[in-house]
């Protein structure tokens, strides 16, 4: 039992922080992606979305080739501290958060897209700066959308598995979210710990589900 | 003094080349939709860039092409009205009116909000939603909120078009006493000649993208420049 407390509170934690990492800098980038023009800018745009179409597992390969003991990042992090990311609590959050940042850029990006023109050019000839009219009409205009992008993105981490499985293993007790302990019970044929996970699982992500859904529907 | 342009621009196949000088007297730029009107505005409040030319307003140049200058739009002091208004939806009558002066501190911000809302007849109105008001109490309150923070001059989009016949003639006086009352400036853009004749001392005849002819009002209709000015007076 406290087993399974344990990777309930994991996978709301590593939840919570991966969507607060999502909403810090996905935000930012869905607002570039929606009003810039620059080099670049759609390739960008699916090297952020890659994720939600590949594998997991092979975004967890790329993962990795990037953060691992050995990686790119985390061979150079590795040799200055001693420590690396893998196989602690902090790779699933780091898993979750590339996997769910899409579902955030996509749904904000498409909500900035969506503001009359005409509104921002009216704040612009009012003498508001272009951070100024970010922050006070398009943003708020295009708050619903980004709600249901960061509820989506929480369900999205809550659920995440096959990239985290790969990034910070499965070590009960320190980095066994619930999808994983799912997995674990079932394997090992413990049926009855399981069902009860698979049904809490369902029912928070059914409700994110609606959450997102309500947000994404209403508009002024 | 008063405004000087000249403006090239090249954009989808749409070719505009114009200029243009008026007083402190109000003008209209007059044409048939899609004949430049909307994009001089745009052009001259710096919301989009020309190819070359000149934007002077007085003694302060705008915009450039030979000297690079190219001030942005919010340091172009017009009070720009938009045909479809573009008041903030998510903000009340009192906040739209308090954010077209960003520079203001708050008492004075406060003040003269509070006048205008009294002289433009949206008392009680203060805390209502754009979508909550009536079509020329919208037009008031965008007015006010292109005012408060005294534009040199007011660059108007059609701001009418959208209204019935009797509102357009309320607003039409209620343009007047603005001029009178803040002493401002006016260009109005629109394509109703009896509109045009009766707020402007003179019309700027716009037809493909150039100017076919500018006088006042009796000059172009008693003497129009070619069969277009007279098809477009007429209809």
């Amino acid at each position: 039992m406290e087993s399974i407390l344990f990777s309930v509170r994991l996978s709301l934690q590593v939840a919570c922080l991966s969507t607060l990492l999502i909403v810090v800098t996905g935000i930012p980038a869905a607002y570039l992606l929606a009003r810039k023009e620059f080099r670049g800018r759609e390739a960008l745009d699916m090297i952020f979305t890659l994720p939600l179409v590949l594998p997991p597992t092979v975004t967890g390969y790329y993962l990795i080739i990037v953060f691992g003991r050995n990686g790119l990042l985390g061979g150079f992090i590795y040799q200055w501290t001693g420590w690396t990311i893998m196989f602690t609590w902090y790779a699933a959050v780091l898993a979750s958060y590339v996997v769910a940042l899409p579902l955030m850029i996509k749904t904000a990006r498409a909500a900035i897209e969506s503001v009359d023109k005409n509104l921002i050019n009216a704040s612009y000839t009012l003498g508001h700066s272009e951070i100024n009219t970010a922050l006070k009409v398009i943003l708020p205009l295009a708050r619903r959308g980004i709600i249901a992008g960061a509820v989506l993105a929480f369900a999205r981490s809550m659920g995440e598995f096959g990239a985290t499985l790969m990034l910070a293993g499965n070590l009960p007790g320190k980095t066994e979210t619930m999808p994983i302990a799912i997995y674990s019970l079932s394997n090992s044929g413990e049926w009855n710990k399981a069902h009860g996970l698979v049904m809490l699982m369902t029912l928070i992500s059914g409700l994110f589900l609606y959450i997102a859904n309500r947000y994404s529907k209403r508009t002024f | 003094m008063g405004l000087y342009v000249n403006l090239q621009k090249k954009v989808n196949g749409f070719s505009l080349n114009i200029e243009w000088e008026i007083g402190h007297e109000p003008a209209v730029l007059f044409g048939f939709s899609g004949a430049g009107k909307s994009m001089t505005l745009q052009l001259i409040a710096g919301l989009i860039k020309p190819d070359s030319g000149v934007v002077r307003l007085d003694d302060t140049l705008y915009f450039d092409s030979l000297s690079k200058t190219d001030l942005p739009p919010q340091k172009r002091l017009f009070g720009y009205v938009f045909q479809d208004l573009a008041l903030f939806p998510h903000m009340t009558v009192w906040q739209n009116i308090l954010y077209g002066a960003p520079l203001l501190s708050g008492n004075e911000k406060q003040d003269r909000a509070g006048d205008l809302i009294r002289s433009f007849k949206l008392t009680g109105l203060e805390n209502r939603f754009p979508s909550e008001i009536s079509g020329g109490q919208k037009q008031r309150v965008a007015f006010a909120r292109a005012l408060i923070r005294r534009p040199r001059m007011l660059l108007l989009d059609e701001p009418f078009s959208a209204l019935d016949r009797p509102l357009r003639l309320e607003m039409r006086e209620f343009l007047k006493e603005v001029r009178n009352t803040f002493n401002i400036p006016a260009i109005l853009v629109t394509h109703d000649f009896d509109e045009a004749s009766a707020v402007s001392d003179q019309i700027i005849i716009y037809e493909h993208g150039r100017i076919t002819q500018t006088g006042s009002p009796e000059q172009v209709k008693t003497a129009p420049a070619n069969g277009y000015v007279s098809h477009l007076i007429s209809n």
